[in-house]
């Protein structure tokens, strides 16, 4: 909202000299931010003086009218100057720009020659100062000023416009009336409100008789009142005059005709927005109702809109003719030759003009009033200012009114004055308390401890004992409110502190860090061709579907780690790295359950446990992962020598130190799964549930994205891992180990993994261990011949050759059996 | 064995020590020493040999002259020893000498990790809020929109709804939406617990703004709730002071100023001094009576307040970061800058 100070003084009795500054911190410090403070005659330098023209000689043969101007400035010798304009006469006071100074856009100006004459400076227009649109003519200053006196003076140019943002609950400021209101109790300065007994006596006084349009509320709902003014007569040449025009430019509005302006200055003083339709273009009755059977409506902004039956309109009896608190239609719009003239003033249902405003993608100044809640009683007063001003202004005659509906009854709120202090926190004394209601507009009655509060017309927010409260911490200032801490009390539930996903989340996130991993945030955003590229299939292709993304490039959640951060490791080798290390912690989400529909919640009171229970089902389930990718060398090269290039060892490697981090144990196993080299990914399990994959990334992908070939990527399920117990801990045996090695051929099909297993199995419980420490496959062949060492020890005594060699035995022979090996030593 | 009395002269002693002693001087290194031991030293040397003799000398000069012999041979063992310890250790210098490497060579054979500064600094807060008491909670980020706004009383049409530009999941009725700040965890934790609640819920939220170096249109946000018997907008104060003080030292100087957010009433914005000008840190108040009745928490009895602000423009503000882009693309150089802080 733009506010010319000097607007905002026919409401506020500044004392003199003071500050724009002043007036910023005040709107800050009762909830206004103030987005710019904007002066336009800051960007005027230099001498800009007023003249009196003393001669005019046409310049002839040219192909447009240009003047060299006689002016006087109260110099010794007349200045003469070239002007392009004709809107003025001898006699006339205008401003001049004397040569240095320079005008906004960097526009010099200095003593040239045209035309040929010398031109000693420029006669001005509004828009060549910056201060409005107006480029018709040069101003023409409408009083008598000193000759050679400062123009921007004579101007009151010196107009610094504050520009506010105004939050939803703050409607009622969203005018220079309203705003000035607040700025008045922020400053502690009395304000000087509308008159109303005057101007509606004064109306009634300028009352002849003539044709009324009647007005009709069809739809209670949608409005609780209008009231529809009838003028004619009203001189289509009339202007606006020349000080609305400003002030409509200054608060970011175009000028268009005398009856549009009017409206949109009383809407922008008051905080009512009007319409004034040409009356000679409704038939019959003008009518507050649904749109019902009308299909269409051709709005101001020339738009074509199909109109939806639940859409709030001001109509006659054969069609429509306005989207109702919104936008006029084209039809019905006051025109150069209207003269009859039908303004229109109604207090709308906020939620009404919201619904008319979202289906029709529609913001405007009026919409943007309405949904933030105009107050009730300002519909007739605004209607009122705004016929006295076609009158004053236009010429206009005004016949009557037509008036439906009542403005609702204020609220009244019953509290204890002492709860304001207990929830802010520091002390208001009853008086305080009285003084900061009673500028926000209140009417209090006092009965001992409880106070009954009738809330003015613009505040139907204030209700509960917070709102007061905000209305006196407010007054007062946040400033005054001391700092306090809170005692924390442990909760019913225990639980404080991080959970034990959390961390998880957080242990293996800093491993990572600390073995060469670097973190990335990717957006979880992807799309069909990437899900297509990976190969997701099953569970994880199924996915969610973003209806309004930011791009079409990726419209789908992520059902897995891999598409971000292989993706982010090839924008890294585009831009120059030669390996890299990359992890990412986040959910995924996958489309997989049924969901429920949460359905009647009500915000009035808590949902009952079986709501909660749906609502909660109503949302999937969304995963925790972390993953992490090696593109390139997993040992970087350097003047020591080669590289070594990473492959599906590190993968399963990192995967299985950080499991071990994390599990009492876990199976692995080989699996085929996207986005994975089918013969390169393990699996990971815990009580025979899947909870992490590692291996090289699938060949077509790396080379799809320019990744190195054999990449390789894990990633872990972490909320799918059981929480462990506290660990149990083992007394350390300090007995000598005994150690025996075997070897064996087994089918090519059979992993190492399960062999372990079978000797551990075989061995019995004096095995510390069992370590792989060679494995080989002639080529061509399908037996791989592996060789373990076995470590055993006995908590109570060295082990002898012989029972050891027992114990082998009895692990070879599981293995036999389990996995055919054949033991070869 | 009856022969003559033999007579061993000082002199000579002296002269067989001086001998000794010089060569065991000038040995150049433990080889030369070891033949010199044999020599000088050893059972054939001449102090030894004049040691075998000494039963030959009469008997009155026996003791002189065993007295001289024994003070001459244990200046040369002493002499032998003294040397072979200097050799030794010349030698094993030398030995370390040569082993001597550049130690400043570059040694980065591993890849160098880092945390992303947002995950520290989410940690850094969390630890904050723990130390105090706090839970931290966490909740889904593709939210039921009647928990992200309705509960939250933003219903559907208030113009505090279209403050916030939602993404919307397919299809529309299934009231699916990417959360638009981490407040409906806030309303989980109510509907899950009763008070006392002390919890701060840190997490990724999403509005539909086009990424530029100022906005991303996924961020993270850190929102604290507090719901108890006596709770004032005093104590919210109280904690962004000491919330502040802990992210940018104990000289930053907050303010909160009036605003307005649905789900809280009083409604403030709080700003920080830093570096010399005021900087919007986040929204903040005390819980609206509203959302603690929908969440069936008595309103009568408990007050609360509420607070949250984005980790992206704190992170940008306290380490110089200009450019929004460093934070999401994930450029490996970015990070790598915080290690595993963000200090």
């Amino acid at each position: 909202m733009k506010l010319p100070l000097s607007w905002l003084a026919e409401f506020i009795t500044f004392p003199k000299g003071f500050k724009v500054e002043s007036a910023v911190a005040a709107f800050v410090k009762v909830g206004f931010e103030v987005e710019e403070v904007i002066n336009p005659a800051e960007k005027i330098k230099g001498p800009l003086k007023v003249g009196t023209v003393q001669s005019i000689e046409e310049l002839t043969g040219l192909r447009k009218p240009i003047r060299y101007v006689g002016l006087d400035l109260g110099e010794k010798e007349t200045r003469f100057v070239i002007c392009g304009a004709s809107n003025f006469s001898v006699g006339d006071q205008v401003v001049v720009a004397l040569p240095g100074a320079v005008l906004p856009g960097d526009f010099a100006i200095s003593a040239r020659e045209t035309y040929g004459r010398v031109s000693n400076g420029m006669i001005c227009s509004s828009r060549e100062l910056g201060l409005g649109e107006d480029h018709s003519g040069i101003i023409v200053l409408g009083s008598k000023f000193k000759v050679g006196s400062d123009a921007l003076e004579a101007l009151a140019a010196n107009d610094p416009i504050i520009d506010i943002a105004v939050n939803p609950d703050r409607g009622y400021a969203m005018s220079v009336h309203g705003a000035a209101r607040e700025l008045a109790m922020a400053l502690g300065l009395s304000f000087k409100d509308v008159d109303r007994k005057t101007l509606f006596a004064k109306l009634v006084k300028s009352k002849k008789s003539g044709k009324i349009t009647v007005a009709e509320i069809k739809d209670k709902d949608g409005a609780s009142l209008i009231f529809l003014r009838s003028l004619s007569g009203l001189n289509p040449s009339a202007l606006t005059p020349s000080w609305m025009s400003r002030r409509l430019s200054q608060a970011g509005m175009r000028p268009i005709s005398l009856a549009v302006d009017i409206t949109n200055y009383v809407m922008l003083e008051l905080g009512q927005p009007l319409h004034a339709f040409d009356a000679e273009k409704i038939e019959g009755k003008l009518k507050v109702q649904r749109a019902g059977k009308f299909k269409s409506l051709k709005t101001l902004d020339n738009q074509e809109r199909k109109l939806s039956a639940e859409d709030l309109l001001i109509a006659d009896e054969k069609k429509p003719l306005a989207l109702a608190g919104t936008m006029g239609g084209l039809d019905s719009e006051v025109s150069e030759s209207t003269s009859r003239i039908a303004l229109e003033a109604a207090h709308f249902n906020p939620v009404a003009i919201a619904q008319n405003s979202r289906r029709h993608i529609l913001s405007s100044e009026a919409s943007r009033r309405f949904e933030r809640g105009v107050d009730p009683t300002l519909a007739e007063l605004a209607s009122a200012r705004a016929a006295l001003l076609l009158i004053e202004f236009g010429g206009a005659k005004y016949h009557g009114t037509s008036a439906k509906g009542l403005a609702p009854k204020p609220t009244i709120s019953t509290i204890s004055p002492d709860e304001i202090s207990a929830l802010i926190g520091t002390t208001y004394s009853p008086t305080e308390i009285t003084k900061a209601l009673t500028a926000v507009g209140c009417k209090i009655v006092k009965s001992g401890k409880k106070w009954k509060i009738t809330s003015p017309s613009w505040r139907r927010d204030l209700l509960h004992i917070s709102d007061f409260a905000e209305e006196v911490a407010r007054f007062y200032g946040y400033e005054r409110i001391p700092s306090t801490l809170p005692l924390v009390k442990i909760p019913k539930s225990g639980k404080t502190g991080l959970t034990p996903l959390q961390i998880r989340r957080r242990s293996l996130s800093l491993a990572l860090a600390f073995k060469g991993f670097t973190e990335v945030h990717n957006y979880p955003f992807v799309n069909q061709t990437q899900m297509e590229l990976f190969g997701f299939t099953g569970d994880r292709a199924k996915t969610f579907k973003i209806a309004n993304p930011i791009s079409d490039q990726s419209p789908l959640l992520r059902t897995h780690l891999s598409p971000g951060l292989l993706e982010t490791a090839a924008r890294n080798f585009a831009r120059g790295a030669k390996s890299v290390a990359l992890f990412e912690s986040g959910l995924i989400f996958r489309d997989i359950k049924k969901l429920e529909k949460a359905t009647n919640l009500s915000t009035s009171k808590r949902p009952s446990a079986a709501q909660v229970k749906e609502l909660y089902a109503s949302v999937p389930f969304q995963s925790l992962h972390i993953g992490g990718v090696i593109a390139g060398e997993a040992e970087l090269f350097g003047w020591w020598g080669k590289g070594r290039s990473a492959d599906w060892q590190d993968a399963v490697a990192i995967t299985t130190e950080l499991l071990e981090e994390i599990t009492g144990g876990f199976e692995i196993s080989s699996v085929e799964l996207a986005p994975w080299h089918p013969g390169r990914c393990a699996e990971f399990q815990v009580d025979g549930k899947p909870i992490a994959h590692a291996g090289e990334i699938h060949p077509r992908i790396t080379a799809a994205l320019g990744l190195p070939e054999r990449t390789v990527f894990f990633a872990l399920v972490l909320d799918a891992i059981p929480v462990r117990q506290p660990i149990v801990s083992r007394a350390v045996i300090p007995m000598p180990a005994a150690i025996q090695d075997i070897s064996m051929f087994v089918d090519e099909s059979i992993s190492a993994a399960k062999v372990a297993q079978s000797l551990r199995l075989g061995a019995g419980e004096l095995l510390e261990s069992v370590a792989l420490f060679d494995r080989f496959q002639k080529s061509g062949e399908k037996q791989v011949s592996l060789a373990f060492t076995l470590t055993f020890r006995a908590p109570d005594r060295t082990l002898t050759g012989d029972e050891v060699s027992a114990l082998r035995e009895r692990a070879g022979a599981r293995a036999a059996k389990e996995c055919g090996a054949q033991i070869r030593s | 064995m009856s022969s003559a009395p033999i007579s061993i002269e000082p002199a000579e002693i002296e002269a067989i020590k001086a001998q000794a002693l010089k060569a065991i001087s000038e040995a150049k290194n433990l080889d030369e020493l070891k033949e010199i031991k044999i020599a000088h030293v050893g059972d054939r040397s001449p102090i030894a040999k004049a040691n075998q003799s000494l039963g030959q000398v009469s008997m009155e000069q026996r003791a002189t002259t065993g007295k001289l012999i024994g003070t001459a041979r244990a200046n040369i063992n002493q002499a032998f020893d003294d040397r072979e310890r200097d050799l030794i250790l010349a030698r094993d210098t030398k030995a370390l000498v040569e082993e001597k490497v550049d130690v400043t060579l570059p040694v980065n054979r591993r890849h160098k990790g880092a945390l992303h500064p947002l995950t520290s600094l989410r940690h850094e807060i969390e630890d904050l809020f723990v130390g105090l008491g706090y839970q931290v909670a966490e909740g889904p980020e593709l939210e039921s929109s009647w928990l992200n706004f309705d509960a939250l009383n933003i219903p559907q049409d208030h113009p505090a709804r279209s403050m916030q530009d939602t993404f919307f999941i397919e299809p529309l009725d299934a009231g699916l939406v990417l959360r638009t700040h981490t407040s409906p965890v806030q309303v989980r934790t109510m509907l899950e617990n009763e008070p006392p609640i002390y919890v701060i819920c840190p997490g990724r939220t999403y509005r539909s703004d086009e990424l530029d170096a100022t906005h991303t249109p996924v961020f993270n946000q850190v929102e604290g709730l507090v719901i108890d018997k006596g709770i004032t907008m005093a104590d919210l104060k109280g904690t962004l002071d000491l919330f502040a003080a802990r992210i940018f030292g104990p000289d930053v100087t907050t303010r909160i100023r009036p605003s307005f957010f649905p789900f809280t009433e009083p409604s403030a914005e709080v700003d920080f001094f830093y570096n010399g000008r005021w900087v919007e840190w986040g929204g903040c108040g005390m819980v609206n009576h509203k959302v603690l009745e929908a969440c069936g928490i008595d309103s009568k009895i408990y007050t609360g307040f509420a607070f949250g602000m984005g980790l992206e423009r704190t992170l940008m503000v306290r380490n110089g970061i200009t450019d929004m882009h460093d934070i999401v693309e994930g450029d490996l150089r970015f990070s790598r800058q915080f290690g595993t802080g963000t200090r």
